[in-house]
């Protein structure tokens, strides 16, 4: 009795407060927008917009696990996001050809996903593995090229619909599938940046001579966060491909990339919280502007584009970067992203 | 069917070539001197191309019979235009923090450039065709089985020319030469009077001018332009300056020749994938030749 006490003591309970804060928040916002569309009372457009932020979550946080917390520059991030869409599309849609309902197909459909990621974390490590050893910046280029090189490749694969996509894809991804994803995502991205992994990327991060001269291979740890991060944009891939039905290459393009970096930058480099709050903010600003901008072509004589969205995005990243080059929040997390342990350390100053 | 490697297919390479050559000069002058991958350079490009275009409609609308080399100069100044004032706007506050940041902003000014001009109603996002017709009449001329247009002597003539001058400044000149040492050693060459930001600005006013005549050239023998057309010559451009070893003149111009060559004989052998072999070209370099063909190795300084 008294030995079994003292392991009591010493056990680390299964939810601590914090991670049971999140899950009870995650539910809460789960169960709010599930009844609302439930009893109809939920816009389906909206609901639709609030399924791609939540995408959105998984992308912008797994790019900034490279670009923010290792200090890579990934600028091919939905080149990742590609292969995995198209794993996981060609898996359900042309090769299983699932139907779109029953439990045998979304077991299949979940099985798909994580291929998915899996083949977008395999892609990531090969990319990774030559490039992660120059400098940063080549690793841009190399990044850009292979987001262009998926495109191409995928273009002349005719089994895949080449230039055409695959349409009819099964629509598996629910708005509970996508919470449940999204929170897994931002919870195991969290515990690596909080392991001896993540300390390891920020050392490399903040100086990689230094961090290489104390003992941290950095090559293996860069790869690693590369290919973590290119499964989570698989992952991401896979749900979005099974929300919009139908995918083609151009959808991700090095446009489609830009928009996630603008996230990352904007919401802030080495901040979960920051990349969770602009991927949800931009998107629905985004969808915002695309409503406004059409209101104010009525109102004014000349013509007033959706275009002007992606100007006034490209100024506020210009503007981040020369007033606040960390962005919004950059290195601070919400209080429920980060591990009771820390708060010692943080005392500390560590 | 004769063999890939006709008279035809060599011109269209050296055409090609040409246009990479005057826009990985301004990609190769700044990486050596500021160590920024500028990526709105490509955009450079299209705002040249888009003067030169509104500079022969206007023309056109008067009645006149436009002179080229006006509108190659047209083009030469909107592009160093607005190299010069993305430089003052973006880069140059961010001089002195992380690399990283620089270079995120560059691609904030690219796409700045491309959407603010396919919003602007007078431009718009769609294709417009290219008045080289009202510019210069066509000629062809045939050489044996190779058909060979005025348009293309214009092309690669005006792109030696440029690139002659070119050379010319940055090896003969006094200019030429303190940007030479700027890109040995910055600190160096400030503490022996160089002034830096001045030298920085005019490397950026040189690489925006070559951009606008890549533009101008592009506009004439591809005839069709719109806002995103920088951005795949420009990762090209790009690709062709690493490929001869980024921060050397000689090796932007080399590899850009190599670059146009291989996507002319790749195109030719498979048009989709030959698409992707300056891609392919671009990781082979970076895993087996990281200084390119005439860049100088360096080690990295701790």
């Amino acid at each position: 009795m008294k030995a079994k006490e003292t392991v009591q003591d010493k056990k680390i309970p299964l939810f601590k407060k914090r991670d049971f804060q999140l899950l009870v928040g995650t539910v809460i916002f789960w169960a709010i927008f599930y009844t609302l569309t439930k009893f109809g009372m939920m816009n389906l457009y909206w609901m639709h917009i609030i399924n791609v932020s939540l995408i959105y979550v998984i992308l912008t946080t797994s790019l900034n696990l490279i670009n923010g917390f290792s200090g890579q520059f990934s600028i091919g991030h939905m080149g990742f996001a590609a292969v995995g869409a198209y794993t996981s599309a060609t898996l359900t849609t042309i090769v299983w050809n699932l139907p779109s309902h029953g439990v045998g197909p979304f077991s299949l459909f979940i099985l798909s996903v994580i291929l998915g990621g899996i083949a977008a974390a395999f892609i990531g490590f090969l990319i990774g593995l030559p490039t992660l050893r120059l400098r940063g910046d080549y690793l841009a280029i190399v990044t850009l090229a292979f987001g262009e090189i998926i495109r191409v490749v995928i273009n002349s694969i005719n089994f895949v619909g080449g230039p055409r996509g695959i349409p009819g894809i099964p629509r598996f991804s629910s708005f509970t599938v996508i919470v449940i994803f999204t929170f897994l995502s931002v919870i195991v991205l969290r515990n690596i940046i909080y392991s001896s992994i993540g300390r390891a990327l920020l050392s490399i991060r903040e100086d990689e001579v230094a961090s290489e001269l104390v003992g941290v291979h950095t090559t293996y740890y860069k790869v690693l966060g590369f290919t973590v991060g290119a499964f989570f944009a698989g992952i991401g891939g896979a749900l979005l491909a099974h929300l919009i039905q139908y995918i083609n290459p151009l959808q991700f393009g090095f446009m489609a990339t830009i928009y996630v970096l603008i996230m990352v930058y904007i919401g802030g480099v080495g901040s979960l919280s920051g990349s969770i709050v602009a991927a949800i903010g931009i998107t629905f600003l985004s969808e915002g502007l695309r409503l406004g901008l059409d209101k104010l072509d009525q109102v004014t004589p000349f013509h007033v584009g959706p275009e002007w969205r992606m100007v006034i995005f490209s100024v506020l990243l210009v503007a981040t970067m020369l007033y606040k080059t960390n962005g919004l929040m950059g290195d601070m997390e919400f209080k429920v992203l980060i591990p009771e342990e820390e708060d010692e350390n943080a005392k500390h100053g560590a | 069917m004769g063999s890939i490697f006709n008279l035809q297919q060599i011109i269209n390479g050296i055409q090609i070539g040409s246009i990479y050559a005057l826009i990985s000069i301004g990609y190769t002058l700044v990486y050596g001197i500021i160590q920024l991958i500028n990526f709105a350079h490509g955009d450079f490009y299209m705002v040249g191309a888009y003067a030169a275009y509104f500079a022969v409609m206007f023309s056109a609308a008067r009645k006149e019979h436009p002179n080229v080399l006006i509108v190659l100069l047209i083009s030469m100044t909107a592009g160093a235009i607005v190299a010069f004032l993305s430089n003052r706007i973006a880069y140059r506050p961010l001089r002195y923090k992380p690399r990283l940041s620089a270079l995120i902003t560059a691609i904030g000014v690219s796409m700045f450039l491309e959407y603010t001009s396919s919003a602007i109603p007078a431009i718009g996002p769609s294709y417009r065709a290219f008045p080289q017709s009202a510019l210069i009449p066509e000629h062809t001329y045939k050489i044996g089985h190779a058909i060979l247009s005025n348009y293309q002597i214009v092309n690669m003539s005006v792109a030696v020319v440029l690139m002659v001058v070119l050379t010319y400044i940055v090896q003969y000149t006094r200019i030429g030469m303190a940007m030479r040492a700027s890109a040995q050693d910055k600190d160096a060459a400030r503490l022996m009077g160089i002034d830096i930001e001045y030298i920085i600005d005019f490397t950026f006013i040189i690489g925006g001018a070559l951009a606008g005549a890549a533009g101008l050239l592009t506009g004439i023998t591809y005839p069709r332009i719109n806002p995103y057309m920088g951005i795949i010559p420009g990762l090209k451009a790009f690709i062709a300056a690493v490929l001869g070893g980024i921060g050397s003149v000689p090796g932007a111009m080399l590899g850009s020749y190599i670059l146009g060559f291989s996507e002319v004989f790749g195109m030719a052998i498979n048009s989709i994938l030959g698409e992707g072999i300056a891609y392919a070209i671009l990781i082979l370099v970076l895993i087996f030749l990281p200084q390119g063909l005439l860049g100088k190795k360096t080690g990295e300084k701790v």
